[in-house]
């Protein structure tokens, strides 16, 4: 690994891309990302728009699937297993790795349905009331909607719908939650709530999130990953570190070109 | 793609910081003079001329805050404004070492220095030899350079510190020989120790220009020369 990339020793790491790439088509959109994920860290992916950094992200719980064309190669390791194995459900692995995306998007059901749903579809009907006060409790909901848990999941605010996806994704009690800009739709009191949420939520969960807000990242992660897209068009993981490396002192000059706003 | 806006209010800042060490310079350069030539007035224009320092470190100050305020700034930049609002204040405590040495001038009154000044002059032409060339070291854009720079600025502060304990000597035995020159020695080592406290400033000033350019906070001249060299420091 260059000295830019930092590295985690075996036993820490919950996930872990080893010279990953991403096609669309016949276009090379991400080329060879080796990236270790240590358990309960919160990771920042940043760069300028269109370097991959959300393609790397979806591969992690095999989202890249879901989009014609896509193809992945290289591995992802989740707990040591390939989640590109041939016999790994997909289903299975975003159960454990949970998703939220940039803009809320609860299901049109009732605030309790959209949380219920993941424990319904994995068959859980006996405790599905704790199960629904919990979740919604440690998305840091629960005192805003306990007592409207019959109303519709839209008709709450944005930030308290983006809380609602969050808790439906906890609700499945993933290890793993990919976020994509999570905060970028929200005011700033709501982004606020949603930062505090992040990091309460990492001593239970580990959190990859994708973010154009250098300031959130230097906020909320831990470790800090830069993606740039080279010459060649095609997006690299060019430097990884903890936020004091990345944001303080960059190894690779591309990155205090972009975290001083002179490129990107 | 430059950034424009911030570059040139980091050029603005640096330059800010050259005029302020400017009079810095002059300020210690008069109270010297003045305390030499026992020349009052020369004093008392030093006191007030010290307004002039205070108000151009608080604009540096608030310059500072302000960009902090609208650009954020990261890394290297964020750097650069820590480390000039840090000078800043490094010299504004200097110009204090210069009123510091004129109203000691001043209390002495017409009566005539303990003996001939020969070291304080000396102390002083170092300690601001220094300090001019630890803000050069802010501002060229060369990280060797600066550790050069600031390596040689660490050997003259132990010029200045030989010189402080001769004068130091030379001061006790004088006034060992007759105590009714207690009073006139101790203005003279008050004196020598502001100035003393000037080139220990010029120090700070470069080992903050090594951290601007290369984001590690030394302490002497192994550390220096180890984060200019780019190689783990092993002074603890």
């Amino acid at each position: 690994m260059p000295e830019s990339i930092i590295t985690f020793d075996d036993q820490d790491l919950v996930l872990e891309a080893e010279e990953t790439s991403v096609f669309y088509g016949s276009t090379l959109a991400v080329e060879e990302v080796s990236l270790q994920i240590p358990r309960n860290a919160i990771v920042s992916l940043i760069g300028p728009s269109g370097c991959g950094k959300s393609t790397v992200l979806r591969c992690f719980n095999r989202m890249n699937d879901l989009i014609p064309g896509a193809r992945v190669t290289g591995s992802i390791k989740y707990q040591g297993v390939n989640v590109y194995d041939e016999d790994v459900d997909p289903t299975d692995i975003r159960f454990r790795i949970g998703m939220v995306f940039q803009r809320p998007n609860p299901f049109p059901k009732s605030i309790y349905d959209n949380v219920a749903f993941g424990p319904r579809v994995n068959g859980l009907t006996d405790d599905l009331d704790r199960v629904v006060e919990e979740s919604l409790r440690r998305a840091a909901l629960w005192d805003e909607v306990k007592d409207r848990l019959d109303d519709s999941g839209l008709g709450i605010s944005g930030g308290q719908q983006q809380r609602l996806c969050i808790a439906r994704a906890l609700a499945v009690d993933p290890d793993v939650v990919l976020m994509d800009e999570p905060a970028s739709a929200l005011d700033p009191i709501s982004t606020q709530a949603i930062e505090d949420l992040i990091r309460d939520l990492s001593s239970e969960v580990t959190i990859i999130i994708v973010t154009h807000n250098m300031h959130q990242a230097t906020r909320i992660s831990d470790y800090s990953a830069v993606m740039m897209v080279g010459e060649d068009r095609v997006g690299h993981l060019i430097e990884y570190g903890t936020n004091e490396q990345v944001f303080g002192n960059p190894v690779d000059p591309r990155t205090e070109a972009y975290v001083t706003g002179r490129i990107g | 793609m430059p950034n424009e806006q911030l570059d040139y209010q980091l050029a603005h800042l640096e330059a800010e910081i050259v005029l302020l060490g400017g009079l810095v310079e002059t300020a210690i350069f008069k109270s010297v003079r003045a305390l030499k030539n026992r020349d009052l007035d020369m004093s008392r224009e030093v006191i007030a001329e010290d307004d002039r320092i205070d108000e151009l470190e608080t604009k540096i100050q608030n310059d500072c805050v302000e960009q902090i305020r609208r650009q954020a700034p990261l890394a290297v930049d964020l750097r650069r404004i820590v480390g000039m609002m840090f000078i800043a204040n490094e010299l504004e405590r200097m110009g204090d070492y210069a009123e510091g040495i004129s109203k000691v001038s001043i209390n002495m009154g017409h009566e005539a220095p303990l003996k001939e000044l020969e070291d304080i002059p000396k102390m002083a032409d170092l300690a601001v030899s220094m300090m001019k060339r630890s803000i050069e070291a802010m501002t060229i854009d060369d990280r060797a350079e600066s550790g050069r720079i600031a390596i040689e600025i660490e050997n003259d502060d132990d010029e200045v510190d030989r010189l402080y304990e001769k004068v130091q000597k030379d001061i006790f035995a004088l006034v060992e020989d007759d105590r009714e020159r207690a009073v006139r020695g101790t203005y003279l080592m008050w004196a020598a120790h502001n100035i003393e406290r000037v080139a220990d400033r010029a120090t700070n000033i470069a080992e903050r220009a090594i951290f601007m350019s290369t984001g590690v906070i030394v302490g002497g001249n192994a550390e220096a020369q180890a984060a200019v060299s780019g190689e783990p420091s092993t002074v603890s």
